[in-house]
This record gives C-alpha cells, structure tokens and sequence, in this order.
C-alpha cells in the first residue's frame, strides 16, 4: 500500500470513529467530522460544476472558432437564464430571477406531466388489469395464482376506497377503507423493514471498513 | 427484570448492535443464500440473452452514503458483464458516487484484462439528469462530446457507433434515491429499453411495483440482493460475508422490540 493510500485510509477510519462518537453523545470530535464532510461536499461540487458542465459546456464552447455561431447564440439563451438566477442576491432586481424559475418549473412540469402519464400511471393501470381467475393445467397452480389475482384486486380495491372522501366512511365504505389500511400498514411494513437493512448494510460496510482496510483483522 | 431491560440505555443497544454485526465479520461466518427471482432474471439476462459484445450502460446514481449496500452489487454486475464479453459504458448522476465506483470499475477492468475505450468508457458526470437522460436518446454527443478524462468521443473506439439508446442493449442503475424512477419513467416508457435496477434497502420498495408490472426486468434490493448475485455468478465477496451480520443484527433488533413491548405492557398493568 502507497504512503498517500494509507494515510487516506487512517484519515477516513478517525472520521469514521468521530463520526460513531456521536452514539455516546454529542463532542467536539463529531462536528469537527461532519463540519468536514460538508465543506468537502460542497467544494466538490463547485469543481464537479465547474469541469463537467460550466466549462466543457459553455466556456470552452464560446470561445471555440470552430463550434458554429448559431449554436453560440444559442448558448446565449441559457447563459443569460443562469445570469438572472444570480440576481435573486440583489433584493432591487430579484425579481429577474422569476423568469428562469418560471422556465425551469413550466419545463419541469411539462416532462413530467408526460413522462408520468406514460412511465408510471398507465403501465400500472395496465399491469392491475388482469383476469381474476386463472386456468392452467395444474390445478393447484390455477388455484393459487387464482388467490393472488383475487387478493390483488382486494387490496387495489380497498386502498383506493380508503383514500376515497367524498363520503363519510360509514357502513361498508367503512369497513372497506379499514382493510384497506391494513394493506397501507403492510406496505408501511415493508418499507421500515427494508429502511432497517439498509441501515444495518451501511454499519457492516463501516465496520468491515474498519476490520479489513484499517485493521486488517479479515482478508 | 423484564421491566429494567425495557428501560436499558441506548448506547448499551448501539454496542449490542456494533458486537453483533462485528462478530460474524471477524469470524468469517456465512450462511445459506436462496437466489430470488428478481435478481435471476437479470442474471440470465446478462449471462445467456444479451450477445457477447452487447452494450451495458452503467448508471451511478449513489455517493459514499450509500457505498456499502451498492458497491457490492455493482462489482458482482460488472465482473459477470465482463466476464461475458460485454462492453460498459460507466456514466452516472450523482456527482461524488462517480470518483467511488470509478476505483472499483478500474480494478476490475484491469483484474479482467479490459481495455479501455474498447471495452469500457468512463463518460463522467454531467448536471440535469431528466435533461441528460432525454438528450441521450437522441445523440449521445450533444450531451458527452468527450469522456471523462476530455478525450472526445469520436475517438474513443467502442464510442463510433454508439449514438444513443438505439446502440445501448441494457440500461442497469445502482440507486440510492429516485434516479430509478426517472430512468423508467423518461427512458424506459419513451425509448423502449430494457432495464434493472441495483438499489439501496430503502429505494427498493419504490420500485417494485415497476418490477411488478414488468417495466424492468429485475432488481437487486439492498445488501441481500447484492449477496443473491455474488452467489448466482459464483463470486461470493462482500454481500455474501456481510448476510450473517446482517440476520444477526435483526434477529438482535426483533428481541428488542419484543423485550421493550413486553416491559411496555407490564408497566402499564402496574400502573392501573
């Protein structure tokens, strides 16, 4: 291992350490860490900005002799935009930067608008609109796709009516949207129990971290 | 006793939790991993539909957040891409999670004897995702007119014939947030192409219903995903070694919760 290789390691396994302090309580050693890891965030991302975006994209474009000059007149529509996002700094001419908000949102919103109906909204439609009974060669088979389908539709049925409130849920709207919620809960459920392994998969990584790349306890 | 153990410290639950998942670390332990089929599908996928030589685009749309539930499946997915002869196009749009895989995509193209710019090609980061994702669809170039490092595309071997999703056989994410849904939604439903995803524990329940409706062909969910697919290519690693820690700690978490909900109720019998 490379000196500038194992002084990284040592550097990341003491902010790792700082950073786990915090379990036993708020210290100096804990901010010190975090304060870190968001300055060094932050700086990243100004050169990120800088050397995949501002500069290939715009820069080295506009002072390009062979990049056409429409297409830098072109350049010119974005760059004034991003120029009156800055004025939002100036209270007198805060104002201009209302109109590369207004296009970004009116843009945004126009993609969206589409890339849900057609992504998202219709293929689930779709993929809920199958036969509730089933018939293969296995009867069995049969019987339990069958169950699922029919179980699908339930839970589809009931969450919606949950979620329906032009009625008082009384009578057997009430009954419905109580199951309905327990299909919510379940899928609340899953979502936590899932959320847990993550967390418990981001502390092995720290720790084998910790066992492996610093200590050198495991292979 | 039952009564005192409800009210333990917390810190005494973060050591519990530090040793349990510590222990079969140091111990090597390792436990029995049933493959599901959400992450066979994409295995099969890559291993015997996908022509040697195909094009795998390579999203990283994670940071160091997140590095130990996706690196694991990320290597595992990109040692069995090479490992059929596939080319790699590496991209991603989180900015800090490129350097991060970019480390791992380079030891394993070197362990594999790739070449770069024939057999895989690093195009860096670049902002505005939904816009980025859109303009590929039409010409890659407009949005990469060079590669991380600046060298233009256009010389770039593998890149000549590679103009947008057209030339791009299979599109594979590793998510830590809702970069997949864009990625279905603007890519997927528009330009047809097939996909799967890599996501954190916490990602992985947004998606399957897209797994559901068959809008992607698989998913590889969280830590035991990325162990399911170390174990289908035979490569156990990280995902593999980190399963017994991982069981440990939540059967550490569901006692507990039992214990706390036990002293809960006691407590409040005395109390009445």
């Amino acid at each position: 291992m490379s000196l500038i290789n194992i002084i990284g390691t040592w550097l990341a396994a003491g902010l790792t350490i700082a950073i786990f302090s915090f379990l036993y309580k708020d210290n100096p050693l804990y901010k010190f860490a975090e304060h870190i890891y968001v300055g060094a965030s932050a700086a990243f991302w100004v050169v990120i900005f800088w050397y995949s975006d501002v500069n290939p994209m715009l820069i080295e474009r506009l002072f390009d002799p062979k990049f056409p000059i429409v297409e830098k007149l072109i350049l010119a529509i974005p760059t004034t935009f991003g120029i009156m996002m800055l004025c939002r700094w100036f209270p007198k001419i805060a104002w201009l930067s209302r109109w590369p908000i207004a296009f970004t949102v009116g843009m945004a919103a126009g993609l969206a608008l589409t890339a849900t109906v057609q992504g998202y909204i219709v293929p689930q439609i779709r993929a809920t609109l199958f036969p509730a009974i089933v018939i293969t060669k296995d009867p069995l088979l049969s019987l339990w796709r069958s169950f699922m389908h029919i179980f699908v539709i339930f839970g589809v049925f009931t969450t919606i009516l949950y979620f329906y409130f032009s009625r008082e849920h009384t009578g057997l709207l009430k009954v419905g949207s109580r199951i309905g919620i327990i299909f919510i809960m379940v899928g609340f459920g899953a979502s936590f129990g899932y959320t847990i392994m993550a967390r418990i998969s981001l502390l092995i990584g720290r720790i084998y971290f910790l066992l492996h790349s610093w200590l050198g306890m495991i292979d | 006793m039952i009564e005192f153990l409800g009210k333990i410290d917390r810190r005494v639950i973060y050591l519990v939790i530090g040793v349990v998942v510590a222990l079969p670390l140091i111990t090597r332990s390792k436990m029995p991993i049933r493959v599901s089929e959400e992450v066979t599908k994409p295995f099969v996928y890559i291993d015997s539909i996908l022509p040697p030589g195909s094009v795998i685009l390579i999203s990283i749309d994670y940071d160091a957040a997140s590095e130990p539930e996706l690196t694991p499946m990320f290597r595992a997915v990109l040692t069995h891409a090479f490992m059929r002869g596939h080319k790699v196009i590496y991209m991603g749009h989180w900015a800090l999670g490129l350097p991060l895989a970019q480390k791992d995509l380079e030891e394993i193209a070197h362990k594999m004897g790739k070449t770069y710019g024939v057999d895989y090609v690093n195009l860096g980061y670049r902002p505005g995702f939904v816009t980025v994702m859109l303009a590929m669809g039409k010409e890659l170039r407009d949005i990469y007119s060079s590669d991380y490092q600046g060298i233009p595309i256009d010389s770039i071997p593998m890149m000549r014939n590679i103009h947008n999703y057209d030339q791009i056989d299979l599109i594979v994410g590793f998510e830590a947030g809702s970069t997949g849904e864009f990625w279905i939604q603007y890519v997927g439903a528009r330009f047809n192409k097939k996909m799967f995803f890599g996501t954190t524990g916490v990602v992985a329940p947004d998606l399957y219903p897209y797994y559901a409706s068959g809008q992607i062909i698989g998913l590889i969910g969280g830590l035991k995903g990325a162990a399911e697919y170390e174990t289908v290519i035979n490569l156990p690693a990280r995902g593999v070694f980190g399963m017994p820690a991982q069981s440990f700690a939540h059967v550490a978490i569901l006692i507990f919760i039992i214990i706390g909900n036990i002293s809960y109720i006691l407590r409040k019998r005395k109390e009445r």
